[in-house]
C-alpha cells in the first residue's frame, strides 16, 4: 500500500463521489473527467501503459466531452431544480452499501488477500498489436462493426425529424 | 492488505458509488455517468488481476479492457442520443417523469 | 568535436547529476526528472517569447508594415530592434487587473487556464530533441502525445462555459467541434508512419529515418504516401491549435477572442502560452515523424549538432504557420467541418493504403507509381467531386420566420 496508490485512490473516490452528488450537472461531468484521469494514473501504476493512454484518449478526450454536450443540449446548464435526488434515495443507498459489503467480504476471504507481488511484466505495444491481429482478430472486427452501428444509430436517433 | 486486495476494494468502492448514483439521482444523464463509473470499476478489476497473475504475457486482461473501453464509448454515444431524443419529446430529462408508454 | 557539441546537453545533465547524493535511492530519479523538466520549460518558454515577436513582425511585413521595433533593453539605450517586446508584454500581463465576472463560476474559471496549459506542456516530453535527448522514452510515446493533446479540449469548454457569456460559449462550442473533427485526420495521418516504422515510439521512428539514399535522405516526407500524410498532418495540426485559417473560435473580427473573452492579465497569458506550446509540440512531432527529427538533410552537414536541426525544423514549422496566417482567409464553420469529414478523412485512409502498397511492392519504379496513384487519384476525384456539388449562385437571404 504505497503512498502513491493511496493518493490516486483518494483522488478517484473523491472525484466519483463529487460526480454523483453535485447539484450542477456540468460540475458533475468535469468531476467525472477527473475520475477518469485518476483511473488512468492507476492503470499506469499497474504497468498497463497502452490501456492508461487509451483511457485518457477515449474517456477524457471523447466521452467526457460527449456528456458535456448532452448536458448543454438538454438545458442542464441552467440552475438546478429543487432536489436532485429522487424521493426514495435511501433504498438506493442501502442497496449500494449491501453490494459493497458483499464484494468486500468476498475479497477479504479469497486468495487475493494473501497474494504476493509477481515481477513486472514488460508488455510492449508490439505484443498487443500481434495479439490483436492473431488471437483476437475476431473481436477486433466485431468491435469495428459495433462502433459503426453505434455511430449510425446515434446519428439517426438524435437527428431532428423532418416536418412533414 | 496486499496490493491486489487494495485495488479490488478500490474498484468495489467505485462500483458502489456508481451504483448508488445510478439508483438515486433523477437526471438521466447522471444515471449514465453512474453507469460509466461502474464500467470503469470493472476495467480496473481486470487490469489489477492481469498485473498480479502469473501468466501476464497472455495479455488477456489488457485485451478485455481495450474492448470494454470501445464498447463503453459506443454505449455512451447511443445512450446520450436516446436521452436527447427523449428530451425533445417530453421536454424533461427527469427519469421520474418519463413514465408513460403512450407518446 | 562535432560529437562533443552534439552531446553537450546530455553531458551537462550527467555532470549536474554527479552533485546529487546517491544515498536516498529516490533522489537520483527525481533529480533526473527535475533537470529535464526545468530544461524543457526554460527552453520552450524562451522560444515562446521569441515566437511572439517573430509572429508580430512577420505578420507586419506580410501586411506591409514594420511590426514592433521599439522595445530594447529597459532603462538602457541598447536597441534590440523590437525583440525586447516580450519583456514589455510579460510585465503588462502581470500587472493587469484580473477581472472575474460576477456571475462566473469561480472554481472552473480559475482552473481552465491550468487545465489547458498542463496537457499541452506534457506533450513536449516525448519529443526526441536530439540524439539521446528525449525526456521520456516510453514505448507508447505517440499514443501519449495524442492522448494528452486530447485533454486540452475539455479545458476549452471549461473556459467558455464558466464565463457565463453567450459569445464565450459560442466560441467554446465551435472550438470543441473543430478540435474533435480534426483530431481524427491528425491521428490517422500518422498511422501510415507507425505502420512503416513498426513502432509507436518517436525515438525509434526517428532512428528509422537516419540513413541516406543517394542525395536524398531517407525521410518519410520524400515518399508519396509520406508527403500526403505530412500535408494532412500539418493541416490538422493548424486546426488543432486554432490557428488561421481555422481560427473561427477565436476570430478577432467576429466574436472578439471567443472562449477567452473574460480572461485578462496573467490567465490570458497562460492561455496564449498554452496555444504556442501546442504549436511547438505539433511542429516537433511533424519534424519527428516526417522530416527525420534530428537528422541533417545531407550527409556532410552532420557536424551541426542534432538538437540544432530539430529546433530549426520546429521553428520552420512555426514560420510556416505565421506565413499561412498572414496569407489565407478564414474558413467558415461549415466549410471547416466539411473539409475535415469529407476530404481529409478519406485522404488519410487512402494514405494508409498507399503506405501499405509501398511496403509490399519490392520493385522501386512500380512502387512509386502505385503509391503515387493511390494518393493523387483520390485527391483529384474528391476535390473535383466535392466542389462540383456546391451551388455557388446568387446570395440568398433567409429571414427568421
Amino acid at each position: 500500500m504505497t503512498i502513491s496508490f493511496l493518493i490516486i485512490a483518494a483522488l478517484i473516490l473523491a472525484a466519483s463521489v463529487a460526480a454523483m452528488t453535485l447539484r450542477n450537472l456540468v460540475h458533475c461531468a468535469l468531476a467525472l473527467a477527473v475520475a477518469f484521469a485518476g483511473l488512468a494514473a492507476a492503470y499506469l501504476q499497474l504497468n498497463a501503459q497502452f490501456v492508461g493512454f487509451a483511457q485518457i484518449l477515449v474517456y477524457v478526450g471523447a466521452v467526457a466531452i460527449l456528456i458535456v454536450f448532452a448536458v448543454l443540449l438538454t438545458r442542464g446548464g441552467e440552475a438546478p431544480e429543487r432536489n436532485v435526488f429522487s424521493g426514495d434515495w435511501k433504498w438506493g443507498a442501502l442497496v449500494a452499501a449491501l453490494v459493497f459489503g458483499t464484494l468486500a467480504w468476498a475479497v477479504k476471504h479469497s486468495f487475493a488477500s494473501d497474494r504476493p507481488l509477481p515481477t513486472k511484466a514488460e508488455v510492449t505495444v508490439k505484443q498487443i498489436g500481434d495479439a490483436l491481429m492473431t488471437k483476437y482478430v475476431l473481436p477486433l472486427e466485431v468491435i469495428g462493426l459495433l462502433l459503426t452501428a453505434a455511430m449510425i444509430g446515434a446519428v439517426i436517433i438524435a437527428m431532428k425529424e423532418e416536418k412533414k | 492488505m496486499t496490493p491486489l486486495a487494495g485495488y479490488l476494494i478500490l474498484s468495489a468502492m467505485l462500483f458502489c458509488i456508481g451504483l448508488a448514483g445510478a439508483l438515486t439521482r433523477r437526471n438521466a444523464i447522471i444515471v449514465l455517468i453512474g453507469i460509466e463509473l461502474m464500467l470503469n470499476a470493472a476495467n480496473l478489476n481486470f487490469i489489477a488481476f492481469w498485473r498480479f497473475s502469473e501468466h501476464s504475457e497472455a495479455l488477456t486482461g489488457i485485451m478485455f479492457v481495450i474492448f470494454s473501453i470501445g464498447v463503453a464509448a459506443a454505449e455512451a454515444a447511443v445512450g446520450l442520443a436516446l436521452i436527447i431524443a427523449i428530451y425533445r419529446h417530453y421536454k424533461t430529462t427527469n427519469v421520474d417523469e418519463v413514465n408513460s408508454l403512450k407518446g | 568535436m562535432a560529437e562533443f557539441f552534439d552531446q553537450i546537453f546530455v553531458n551537462l545533465k550527467h555532470w549536474l547529476l554527479g552533485f546529487v547524493p546517491a544515498q536516498p535511492d529516490w533522489l537520483q530519479p527525481l533529480a533526473t526528472v527535475v533537470i529535464s523538466v526545468a530544461a524543457i520549460l526554460g527552453v520552450f518558454a524562451s522560444l515562446f517569447a521569441i515566437a511572439t515577436v517573430i509572429e508580430r513582425k512577420g505578420l507586419g511585413r506580410i501586411q506591409n508594415r514594420p511590426g514592433p521595433n521599439r522595445v530594447g533593453i529597459p532603462f538602457t539605450d541598447i536597441s534590440l530592434f523590437g525583440f525586447g517586446q516580450p519583456i514589455a508584454d510579460g510585465i503588462k500581463a502581470l500587472i493587469k487587473e484580473d477581472l472575474v465576472p460576477r456571475a462566473a463560476d469561480k472554481v472552473v474559471h480559475f482552473l481552465a487556464p491550468l487545465a489547458m496549459f498542463v496537457p499541452l506542456a506534457l506533450t513536449l516530453l516525448v519529443l526526441p530533441m536530439g540524439r539521446n535527448m528525449t525526456a521520456m522514452d516510453i514505448d507508447a510515446g505517440l499514443l501519449f502525445f495524442f492522448a494528452v493533446g486530447a485533454g486540452a479540449e475539455l479545458a476549452v469548454f471549461m473556459a467558455g462555459w464558466s464565463s457565463r457569456n453567450k459569445y464565450s460559449l459560442f466560441g467554446a462550442m465551435r472550438a470543441i467541434a473543430q478540435m474533435i473533427s480534426y483530431e481524427i485526420p491528425f491521428i490517422l495521418s500518422t498511422v501510415s508512419v507507425i505502420m512503416i516504422a513498426g513502432t509507436l515510439s518517436p525515438v525509434k521512428i526517428v532512428e528509422a529515418q537516419q540513413t541516406y539514399n543517394g542525395w536524398l535522405p531517407d525521410w518519410f516526407v520524400f515518399t508519396p504516401w509520406g508527403l500526403a500524410a505530412f500535408l494532412l498532418f500539418i493541416t490538422a495540426a493548424t486546426a488543432e491549435s486554432n490557428r488561421s485559417p481555422f481560427d473561427l473560435p477565436e476570430g478577432e473580427s467576429e466574436i472578439i477572442a471567443g472562449y477567452f473573452i473574460e480572461y485578462s492579465g496573467f490567465k490570458f497569458a497562460i492561455f496564449f502560452m498554452a496555444e504556442y506550446f501546442g504549436m511547438f509540440a505539433a511542429g516537433g512531432m511533424a519534424a519527428t515523424l516526417f522530416l527525420g527529427g534530428y537528422a541533417a538533410p545531407v550527409e556532410w552537414l552532420n557536424w551541426i549538432p542534432s538538437w540544432a536541426w530539430f529546433f530549426a525544423k520546429t521553428m520552420g514549422f512555426i514560420f510556416f504557420l505565421i506565413w499561412i496566417r498572414g496569407t489565407v482567409p478564414r474558413l467558415r464553420q461549415d466549410q471547416l467541418m466539411n473539409f475535415a469529414w469529407k476530404f481529409m478523412l478519406p485522404m488519410a485512409l487512402m494514405t494508409i493504403l498507399a503506405a501499405a502498397s509501398w511496403h509490399f511492392i519490392p520493385d522501386a519504379f512500380t512502387r512509386w507509381l502505385v503509391s503515387s496513384t493511390l494518393v493523387v487519384a483520390p485527391y483529384l476525384l474528391l476535390g473535383r467531386g466535392l466542389l462540383a456539388g456546391r451551388q455557388i449562385g446568387k446570395r440568398a437571404y433567409r429571414y427568421a420566420d
